[in-house]
């Protein structure tokens, strides 16, 4: 996994709550087996006129000049300004897998749903929560070319005009993130730990060490 | 010491090591695993050239792109049928039981996983598949992962989590006949919102969820994401141990007396600390139709649709006006006046024998609408389509006009040929109306399976209790 430890990046607005899973990436490209390139299918429906289909080349779609992120200026954004409850629905990691391979790092919103949110942090990206006021005020401030300094090991975010605010991370996540450590080989420093626990879980619920029938 | 939840318990009882923060190792009983979140899992213990901890408590099977129709003749769909082979393909490498999709039991992962008794009380349960809190109504912590968890769980047989807070869901008194479990947890989504259970495991408690069925719990917990918590539960009671008795993964003799016992111990103590608790009236819940595109923009059947204007100026009204104008809907239309194209019976949330009954009871002797192009009856499993069979429902529902399929996720995601066309609109017994959930363009409403059986028959929303 990439680290995320500071990021100066462009930030784009997505001004709706309860944006779902099914909106950030639609079933349809679940079917793919990879783990990459689900990025030209981010928000395949608010993003493009059309209908979309796995392995369709998305640079002859019509796109939806509307949504925010096909406007000029947002090109390149690497935070995600959005609002409440974001990334509700599925636990598809496709969403997380989507917004990172089109190039975002971050995403700040007032709250996430728990499994996104969780499935960010497996994936290098950092969701920040921050309270609804400071939000309502970065989409106030969002001009053209707005930039934010997002610093995770101060846990800091910092505006053009020097405004900082403190985010709150837990600090396993934090640290894994900091350092883009696998979890799977962090939990199997422990693997003795979960050896003595199934020894004395047997004991008190032989039935589930007896196998499938 | 105040006395503990039905949660806590089991939180405590799966612990294998904490952090200073709080994040734990969480042992996991159960992995169920599908088509769709499992392959970038696996190829990822290759990669890392890992082995699955401890094969015997994953269980696997195809649900979300397998066809409804003609199964013998395999998946047309070619991105569809290299994923279920792939599935087929990792199972059989990493010697991981997998019911295949012409196993008669084969079936959605959440139907079968409590129907084989291979998903029991005080198990963790986990799946790459944010529905898995399904399984919370047998008193199981059951949450869905994303699939890099799957690759985790797969590995080391835990998780790192760090435990959520608290919330009980108390339902007052009992539910009006013609009522049902569907309309229960879409009245509760009603009342805290999509985002109401973030960061909590929900307990489903109170006289209206003790009188469900397993089957109706089940529908309950489901939709506990939907409310925004990872889990759900129900405590253990006679029905839950009931259920359990005789099913081919349930303990079998003496450890079947032994899991009784201990068993019998996962409910909330009288005296345990919730870090909220919401107290509904049961008594006052109404037949329920969503309008929108959450599951939170929901009516009562004899209602109306809200008017956005009526809100502060703000996100919500925002919402409300982008829900309704995607689903063609006016504010003040009265909800049985809106017309239907499609019905899907079916899904993780209503796809179980109780479901397909009370929906062919209103579908027998009836004929479908002129205006419904198709209703889909899809049960959950190869078992309940079995069951449903010897029962004659299948006769019931071809004979109004209904067609009759092979089990899968189908219409409610939408991953296999089952789909709305745009513009359509379902009477939808599943649980997601998000843009394009079911079909490009398409709008769902979510309702329960005898609202959609009559609505199938009506050709537009009528409350089941006046039939």
């Amino acid at each position: 996994m990439q680290a995320f430890t500071l990021l100066n990046g462009l930030v784009a607005p997505l001004d709706r709550a309860n944006v779902d899973t099914d909106a950030i990436i639609p079933k349809q490209f679940l079917k793919s087996i990879r783990r990459t390139g689900f990025g030209p299918y981010l928000f395949d429906e608010w993003r493009y006129l059309d209908h979309g289909e796995p392995e369709m080349d998305c640079s002859q779609r019509p796109l939806n000049m509307d949504f925010v992120l096909n406007k000029p200026h947002y090109q390149g954004a690497q935070i995600l300004l959005a609002r409440e409850n974001f990334g509700c629905g599925s636990s598809r990691e496709h969403a997380p897998w989507a917004l990172e391979d089109f190039g975002f790092r971050a995403i700040i919103a007032p709250s996430f749903a728990d499994i996104f949110y969780n499935n960010c942090f497996k994936n290098g990206v950092l969701p920040i929560v921050l309270p609804v006021e400071t939000v309502d005020r970065l989409f106030r401030e969002l001009v053209e070319g707005y930039r934010l300094t997002i610093d995770l090991a101060a846990q800091t975010i910092t505006t053009p005009s020097a405004a900082t605010f403190v985010f709150a991370i837990d600090e396993t996540r934090k640290y894994r993130l900091l350092n883009g450590l696998d979890d799977i080989a962090l939990s199997l420093l422990h693997a003795d730990k979960i050896a003595a626990y199934e020894n004395e879980r047997a004991k008190r619920a032989p039935w589930l060490f007896v196998g499938n029938p | 010491m105040p006395g503990k939840t039905l949660y806590d318990k089991l939180w405590e009882d799966h612990v294998v090591h904490t952090e200073d923060d709080g994040s734990s190792l969480i042992y996991i009983d159960r992995h169920l695993v599908h088509e769709v979140t499992s392959p970038q899992a696996f190829d990822g213990l290759r990669l890392a050239g890992r082995k699955p901890w401890r094969i015997d408590r994953n269980l696997a099977v195809a649900d979300h792109n397998v066809p409804t129709t003609a199964r013998e003749q395999g998946i047309a769909d070619p991105v569809s049928r290299l994923q279920v082979e792939t599935l087929d393909n990792n199972c059989a490498e990493f010697g991981i039981t997998e019911f295949a999709m012409t196993d008669s039991r084969q079936g959605i992962v959440h139907v079968i996983g409590p129907e084989q008794g291979a998903t029991l009380p005080g198990m963790t349960v986990v799946c790459g598949d944010s529905h898995t809190s399904t399984h919370g109504a047998s008193g199981a912590l059951a949450f869905g992962i994303g699939t890099s968890e799957v690759e985790h769980v797969l590995a080391t047989q835990c998780l790192v989590q760090k435990k959520a807070k608290n919330l009980l869901i108390k339902l007052n008194g009992p539910v009006e006949p013609g009522v049902t479990a569907k309309d229960i947890v879409l009245a509760i989504i009603g009342t805290i919102g999509t985002a109401g259970g973030n960061g909590y495991t929900i307990e489903f408690a109170g006289e209206a969820i003790r009188n469900l069925s397993m089957e109706g719990r089940m529908t309950v917990c489901n939709m506990a994401i939907e409310a925004g918590a990872r889990a759900g539960l129900v405590a253990v009671d006679e029905v839950t141990i009931d259920y359990y008795r005789n099913r081919p993964y349930s303990p079998k003799d003496e450890h079947w007396f032994m899991a009784e016992r201990y068993w019998q111990r996962l409910y909330s103590d009288a005296d345990a600390v919730f870090d909220k608790v919401i107290e509904l009236d049961a008594t006052a819940i109404k037949p329920q139709v969503t309008w929108g595109t959450s599951p939170e923009l929901v009516a009562a059947v004899d209602g109306f649709i809200p008017d956005p204007m009526q809100e502060a100026e703000g996100v919500k009204r925002q919402s409300m006006q982008r829900a309704l104008e995607y689903m063609g809907l006016q504010a003040g239309q009265a909800i049985t006046d809106i017309q239907v194209d499609k019905v899907f019976i079916g899904s993780c949330t209503n796809s179980r024998i109780e479901d397909l009954r009370a929906a062919a009871d209103i579908a027998k002797g009836k004929k479908i609408a002129g205006n419904i192009k198709l209703a889909l009856v899809v049960p959950g499993s190869g078992l309940v389509k079995r069951q449903a069979e010897a029962e004659g429902l299948d006769k019931i529902f071809t004979d109004a006009g209904f067609e009759w399929r092979e089990p899968g996720c189908s219409m409610c995601l939408a991953m296999n040929a089952d789909k709305l066309e745009e513009g359509e609109r379902c009477a939808s017994t599943s649980n997601r109306n998000f843009e394009g959930r079911q079909g490009y363009g398409g709008r769902t409403h979510l309702v329960s399976p005898a609202m959609a059986a009559a609505a199938a028959v009506a050709g537009h929303f009528i409350d089941v209790r006046q039939l």
